[in-house]
């Protein structure tokens, strides 16, 4: 059976290097199969996250060749083997061990985002109607496996480490997925422009390109709320309006 | 002797899949203090796998539907070893817990009218699963999640439990591990709620993660609680089969329920050659008929591919053995056919079955809406577990809890697909309700300190044995002859020699777990938590092997070639696992207690 090189991240936060270990590999592998043959073989200690081995559950992130991925929906025969394949951690987050990162930081943002908040049943029995149209919208959001491969690859996060001041693109789908739900009668503009710090995405679709699950982040969901926020806050009939009205502009 | 982190909670949740998660919100809402303990992060527990629907009567789609016949659908899928009223209490209060679902922000998919959209699925007599696509798990686990972390309940992620602590009878809490750090840790509540999912991972070809390991029933057993219908563990049907880093994983139902239809290597639509007597007036006989079933007339009965999963999974296997199968040792599942009935077929598949054109595509380098998709049966899911009470929830010892996959008794012989994820909500929902008024008629229990330090002691000793001692070995070769012994001895098809060979096997594999060595140190080690998963997966291993062979009968997903038939005498009991007084596994007996008349009557009237 032919064989590939892996140059993988060994370490923990104060220090680490990438060490190459060579596994045998067969037809459709996966990196996270070439990872878990390393880890029963050589390295028993090696650590990744996994669940589901099917891009359902969105825990295998890392960087493959340098590029943010799921491991198990990277198959090896997309990979030039006659080089070693570099495996890496998530950049965005802290470094724990080897491959994993602590991601807390991402439901710790989750939870500040104020939840669902559904209009009256429109039956006596309590349930809704909505049309298919209408449900197609969010769905398209809701298909999010909470990866952060897109929080990963967000420059606002990644380079300039603004955790504290922007939620990001996963968070922002989020909102997205929730503003946009035909139920709900929540308005979060005034956090998306403070709190979520939705201003400094400049829009570079970088998130976009990530996602595995090819939810267009930036168009359908940065950009429109990005919008709702402009409309609100920012539209100067509306300013005018609020200032002879003697209303705080928040 | 040691010091160690405590955490208090009123109630405490072992498992954050759907079960626990559910019981974790109703519990909270009771007003007491909550801990949730994920083995991994939130929201990638094993629900989030589920593709096909939740089971619920709603009616919407076929307004003959309702709680009576969902009843006993589920009771004859089951085989009529169920639990009859925690089959009612389901099939009762499931359209509830899914409107519920509504309410906290899912997005199901519609009828034409607006309503929630059902699809058909194996056993189900009309359109019952509401559904997403085929991500119905990830949707109902981040409805879920995204509603729980607001009720204030503390979530702890990637902690492992290794023990339930007790006070005399009582359980009172919980030992575990943070995988980060390696660091023990205690939780002390007054009731404790096991949701700790299924045990998968103790076969070679499964649908399950790496953390479904049986850990919840080895936990409570070991605590002293019984095991029921541990000898029922279910193949689904249409696992992936090639290539074989993929092998096992799952291929909805759903896939046969927008139409889909199962091929040998002749070409031949098999399913049509078999069809169980209780099920004839049932199913379609022509697949004119079948198709017409699937596209919602009412006057048409369903496919045969639509039948239970037992019994989809043993035709395949039979296809299989008899040299009729698929290049790479499976069957042929077609879905592309539909062509020659839809017009818009590849928008249609690909709307309806998402992530199944995505992870053939992806993985398989194959194009559902063109070609047809090679399946076998893979292992899914657990219908035994820990015996518990209908109403409450609570199990044979007080104070502790379960719901979910680690519990027994709904399924009976063989689970319906869709009913796993409202079974979840409805026997979730009712824990976490029982759990909270435990807890509050209860106080907090004494920890015995010198029990903790012997169980961390022990779980460090793999550490200790270094690699060069002449009888030290890895943990994942273990695991994997484990794994290997059950595939070969107790799967779809069993018998007495071969289910001897097999405790003898688990015995020696006892033996070995004794001298299992790590490298490393404590930081997140799957090494280390490997070898400390082997002893549950040995446990549950054991249990499903004796079980199996005390059942001389063939019904729903447990067959024996040696006893192909269903036997009277056996449709009157459950078996039953527990620990004895010297430690050992023992084997009984229960009968099951009377159905009341107006059950019966349903029963007869459905059939």
């Amino acid at each position: 059976m032919p064989k590939a090189t892996f140059s993988i991240w060994r370490g923990n936060g104060s220090a680490g290097q990438f060490v190459d270990y060579e596994t045998e590999v067969s037809d459709g592998m996966v990196v996270l199969d070439a990872i878990h043959q390393i880890q029963a073989e050589k390295a028993n200690d090696l650590a990744c996250r996994w669940n589901c081995k099917a891009g359902k559950c969105g825990s295998c992130s890392a960087e493959v060749n340098g590029m943010p991925k799921l491991m198990c929906m990277t198959r090896l025969n997309d990979l030039p083997l006659e080089k070693p394949i570099t495996v890496e951690p998530m950049k965005s987050f802290p470094l724990i061990k080897d491959l994993i990162t602590d991601v807390s930081w991402n439901y710790r943002v989750k939870k500040k985002i104020k939840k669902f908040n559904p209009r009256p049943p429109d039956k006596a029995d309590g349930t809704w109607l909505i049309s298919q149209a209408d449900i197609d919208r969010v769905q398209e959001f809701r298909k999010c496996i909470e990866c952060f491969l897109c929080q990963d690859v967000c420059h606002v996060l990644r380079e300039h480490t603004l955790h504290e001041e922007f939620i990001g693109p996963r968070a922002l789908v989020y909102v997205a997925a929730l503003e946009m739900h035909p139920l709900d009668t929540e308005n979060r503009n005034k956090d998306l422009k403070k709190a979520h710090g939705i201003g400094y995405c400049n829009i570079t679709k970088c998130c976009t390109n990530v996602c595995p699950e090819e939810i267009t982040i930036t168009d359908n969901a940065i950009i429109p709320l990005k919008e709702r926020v402009v409309d609100e806050l920012y539209d100067p009939v509306t300013r005018f309006i609020r200032l002879f009205s003697n209303q705080e502009s928040k | 002797m040691g010091e160690y982190q405590t955490y208090q909670h009123d109630v405490l949740v072992i498992g954050s899949g759907g079960a626990g998660l559910r019981a974790a919100i109703e519990a909270s809402s009771h007003g007491v203090s909550v801990g949730l303990v994920c083995k991994s992060m939130l929201g990638k527990a094993h629900t989030v796998m589920a593709e096909g629907g939740i089971a619920a009567a709603l009616g919407n789609v076929d307004n003959r539907d309702n709680w009576k016949v969902h009843f006993s659908d589920t009771m004859r899928g089951g085989q009529y070893i169920n639990n009859w009223r925690m089959a009612e209490l389901h099939a009762k209060e499931s359209p509830e817990r899914v409107r519920e679902l509504e309410a906290w922000g899912a997005a199901f998919d519609r009828t034409k009218d607006g309503r929630i959209l059902q699809r058909n699925f194996g056993g189900h007599k009309y359109p019952r699963l509401a559904h997403v696509g085929d991500r119905t798990g990830l949707e109902m686990i981040r409805t879920l999640q995204d509603h729980g972390i607001h009720q204030g309940m503390e979530v702890y992620m990637e902690y492992t439990i290794t023990r339930l602590l007790k006070n005399e009878n009582r359980v009172i809490g919980a030992v575990a591990y943070t995988r980060d750090r390696g660091r023990f840790v205690i939780f002390k509540a007054k009731a404790v709620i096991m949701a700790s999912g299924g045990l998968g991972k103790a076969y070679k070809i499964t649908s399950n993660s790496w953390d479904c390991t049986g850990d919840g029933h080895a936990l409570a057993y070991e605590a002293g609680a019984q095991l029921l219908d541990m000898e029922f563990v279910q193949f689904h049907p249409t696992g992936m089969v090639w290539p074989p880093s993929v092998k096992g994983i799952l291929v909805t139902e759903g896939v046969r329920g927008e139409g889909g239809i199962l091929l040998n290597n002749e070409g031949r639509r098999f399913m049509f050659d078999e069809i169980p007597d209780n099920y004839k007036s049932q199913t379609a006989d022509n697949p004119e008929e079948g198709w017409r079933y699937t596209q919602g007339d009412k006057s048409a009965r369903r496919p045969p591919e639509l039948l239970t999963r037992d019994h989809a999974a043993r035709c395949i296997v039979k296809e299989i053995k008899e040299g009729r199968g698929s290049p790479h040792g499976g069957v042929l599942l077609d879905i592309s056919w539909i062509k020659e009935k839809l017009p818009n077929s590849v928008e249609h598949i690909k709307r309806k079955l998402p992530s199944m054109y995505h992870q053939f595509k992806q993985l398989a380098d194959i194009d559902i809406t063109q070609e047809k998709m090679e399946v076998g049966p893979t292992t899914h899911y657990v219908m035994g577990g820990i015996r518990v009470n209908a109403d409450t929830q609570m199990s044979t010892l007080p104070g502790l809890f379960a719901c979910g996959e680690c519990a027994a008794g709904i399924n009976g012989a063989n689970r319906l697909g869709g009913n796993s994820l409202s079974d979840l909500l409805v026997l979730g929902k009712r824990a976490g309700e029982y759990a909270a008024n435990f807890a509050n008629e209860n106080e907090s229990g004494v920890i015995n300190l010198d029990y903790i330090d012997r169980v961390t002691k022990e779980a460090l000793k793999p550490f200790e044995r270094a690699q060069g001692m002449a009888t030290a070995e890895g943990p994942y070769q273990i695991q994997n002859d484990l794994q290997e012994l059950m595939q070969d001895y107790v799967g779809i098809v069993r018998n007495e020699d071969e289910m001897r060979a097999a405790l003898v096997g688990i015995k020696k594999l006892w033996k070995r777990i004794n001298n299992v060595s790590v490298d490393g140190n404590r930081e997140f080690n799957p090494g280390w938590h490997t070898a400390l998963d082997l002893s549950n997966l040995l446990t549950v291993s054991e249990a499903i092997t004796l079980s199996a062979l005390e059942r001389k009968e063939s019904r729903g997903a447990h067959f024996r070639e040696d006893y192909p038939e269903k036997t009277e005498s056996f449709g009157k009991i459950n078996i039953v696992i527990q620990k004895d007084d010297d430690g050992n596994m023992q084997v009984k007996y229960d009968p099951i207690p009377q159905m009341p008349d107006d059950l019966i009557k349903i029963i007869e009237e459905m059939k």
